[in-house]
């Protein structure tokens, strides 16, 4: 399970030379027929030379990594914070209140939640054109914001909370805001933690928005980037993916008690 | 009574819900019904209404019905291969305390674990010269090339397996842990065998979990495109070819009525998936309470 991230760590402190001694075979067909002989990529962990050339390369000699990082960073932060803030007020509805359509609604939130980003391709281009947003950060940031996800996963933590407290609450003349955030908000913070691991996991990793909406190169996550520059320069992937893995594993590592805990209440209550 | 209570609620839902219902009405819903307009008409812009033309003209399209095809595989075969497996994994982790949090915590890791970040190993494990091809010759196996045949199906099946078996282990080890122990007990003295115990209890408890968890797989199943996007590009090897691709495709040659009408179809077959879904977990967990 954890061998693709060992196999990351340990070759990004390869030399450059190394890496293309290794890995040159990728992409030919070297068959018999055409000349070649049996030969293989060469999967190596341990280093001959421990070196930091690829950060060197990655980090210092060329700038657009840490711009783009930086476009990643604030992009996914802004996200994760709207959505959080925007689903938890819909979920308390969803869970704790009762009103007429409320399950059929939850139920196109559902769906919305389990589509594709390309299912609403082209209309969210036209509505990003005509609101101004085309090439600008918030036609990503702000589909981001509204998205299903956080309404559905935190509706499923309210749902664990027994509607006696709140209407305990409410006997004693709380009102729902008061409700919502004193009592529900401090319960509910596994599923935060939940919530924004797989939030960040999923907004890290976007490729096909940031593709579709942003013209410029420079305004590009380090998603994107990265996924172009597999093609072209071998020797500073691995260090460029490490360098992209360590946010989420850090983060990871820093919640994962929280997070387990969080995700482990969402599948309990259906 | 409760007439009066729904009403006092109806008003404060709307504060509550007002920030998410108008994004998601400008973001999702609109730009959804703006779809489904376009996919009746010849043009987007001034167009006229063409019927179910589009829908014709797509179900002709060979790459739409392989791409549908391919799709509807992977995630038939997906899903249910990774939950399978990942409850028989909680099953035995839940057996032995021994090491069980340091496991848990490896199979979570490739969840966290960035899409572009294991490309790279993907590539070099499964390409023409990679290193499966390498540890099968040394096994004296002739080497394949995974990426560009049938076994394209499997190696994302793998890749997906990988990176979700860990989510779903934590809420099967968690579900696991709500079945109150009596009932097991219960069981032993009348002498129930353990297959029986499987399926008469432990399932049976498991089902609001397993809801959970398909539902968690159908939208990773659908994430798994990225993967196949960065490794395999705009037209992988043809048993991979997502809709996604198609969609994808049909965007970049400005096929808007293909897209749209594609967007669609794909909307109603989650909406008979899930309503389905829905019924039969009703089915299930009827005689639970």
């Amino acid at each position: 399970m954890l061998l693709p991230v060992i196999i990351s760590f340990t070759n990004s402190l390869m030399t450059e030379r190394e890496i293309g001694l290794n890995y040159d075979l990728i992409g030919q067909m070297t068959n018999a027929a055409a000349g070649g002989k049996d030969a293989f990529v060469n999967l190596k962990l341990i280093p001959d030379w421990v070196s930091l050339e690829q950060y060197y390369a990655v980090l210092i000699a060329t700038p657009n990594y840490l711009n783009m990082f930086w476009n990643s960073v604030y992009m996914v932060a802004l996200i994760i914070a709207g959505q959080v803030i925007v689903g938890a007020l819909a979920a308390y509805a969803f869970a704790k209140l009762r009103f007429r359509g409320r399950d059929r609604m939850f139920f196109v939130y559902l769906l919305a939640m389990l589509m594709p980003f390309q299912v609403t391709l082209v209309p969210n281009y036209i509505v990003a054109d005509y609101l101004g947003l085309l090439n600008r950060a918030s036609a990503i940031i702000l589909p981001g914001v509204f998205g299903a996800f956080g309404v559905f996963m935190l509706r499923q933590f309210m749902l664990s909370i027994p509607n006696a407290y709140v209407e305990a609450a409410y006997m004693d003349g709380a009102g729902h805001f008061r409700i919502f955030h004193r009592i529900i908000i401090p319960l509910i913070k596994p599923g935060f933690a939940a919530l924004v691991v797989l939030l960040f996991v999923d907004y890290w990793n976007m490729v096909e928005q940031p593709l579709v909406f942003l013209e410029d190169d420079f305004k590009q996550p380090l998603s994107v980037y990265l996924s172009v520059v597999q093609q072209e320069a071998r020797g500073v992937e691995f260090a460029a993916s490490v360098f992209y893995m360590l946010p989420m594993v850090l983060l990871f590592l820093y919640a994962e008690k929280y997070f387990i805990e969080g995700v482990q209440m969402s599948g309990i209550k259906g | 009574m409760f007439r009066k209570i729904m009403r006092r609620h109806s008003v404060v839902a709307i504060w509550f819900l007002a920030p998410s219902v108008l994004g998601f009405l400008v973001f999702y819903l609109i730009p959804f019904a703006m779809g489904v307009k376009y996919s009746f008409m010849d043009r987007p812009n001034d167009g006229s209404f063409v019927g179910l033309a589009n829908y014709k003209a797509l179900l002709h399209s060979e790459s739409f019905r392989k791409a549908a095809k391919n799709t509807f595989l992977f995630t038939l075969g997906g899903v249910p291969i990774t939950i399978a497996l990942s409850l028989s994994l909680a099953l035995l982790l839940n057996q032995s305390i021994y090491l069980r949090n340091w496991l848990r915590t490896a199979y979570v890791m490739p969840l966290v674990v960035p899409v572009a970040s294991v490309v790279l190993i993907w590539q070099v494990l499964f390409d023409w010269n990679g290193a499966v091809n390498s540890w099968l010759h040394g096994l004296g196996v002739s080497r394949t090339d995974w990426m560009k045949s049938e076994w394209a199906r499997g190696v994302l099946a793998v890749v997906y397996a990988w990176k979700n078996i860990g989510y779903d282990i934590i809420l099967f080890l968690a579900g696991l842990q709500h079945i109150p122990r009596d009932y097991y007990e219960t069981a032993d003295l009348e002498g129930a065998g353990s297959l029986h115990k499987l399926t008469r209890i432990t399932l049976v408890y498991l089902t609001p979990t397993l809801f959970f968890v398909v539902l968690m797989g159908l939208i990773s199943s659908f994430r798994i495109f990225r993967e196949t996007y960065l490794i395999a590009g705009d037209y992988p090897h043809d048993s991979i070819y997502m809709l996604q691709h198609y969609m994808n495709n049909m965007f970049l040659s400005l096929d808007m009525q293909k897209l749209t009408s594609a967007a669609a179809v794909m909307v109603v077959c989650m909406l008979v998936l899930v309503s389905g879904m829905f019924a039969l977990e009703r089915r299930f967990t009827k005689d639970l309470d």
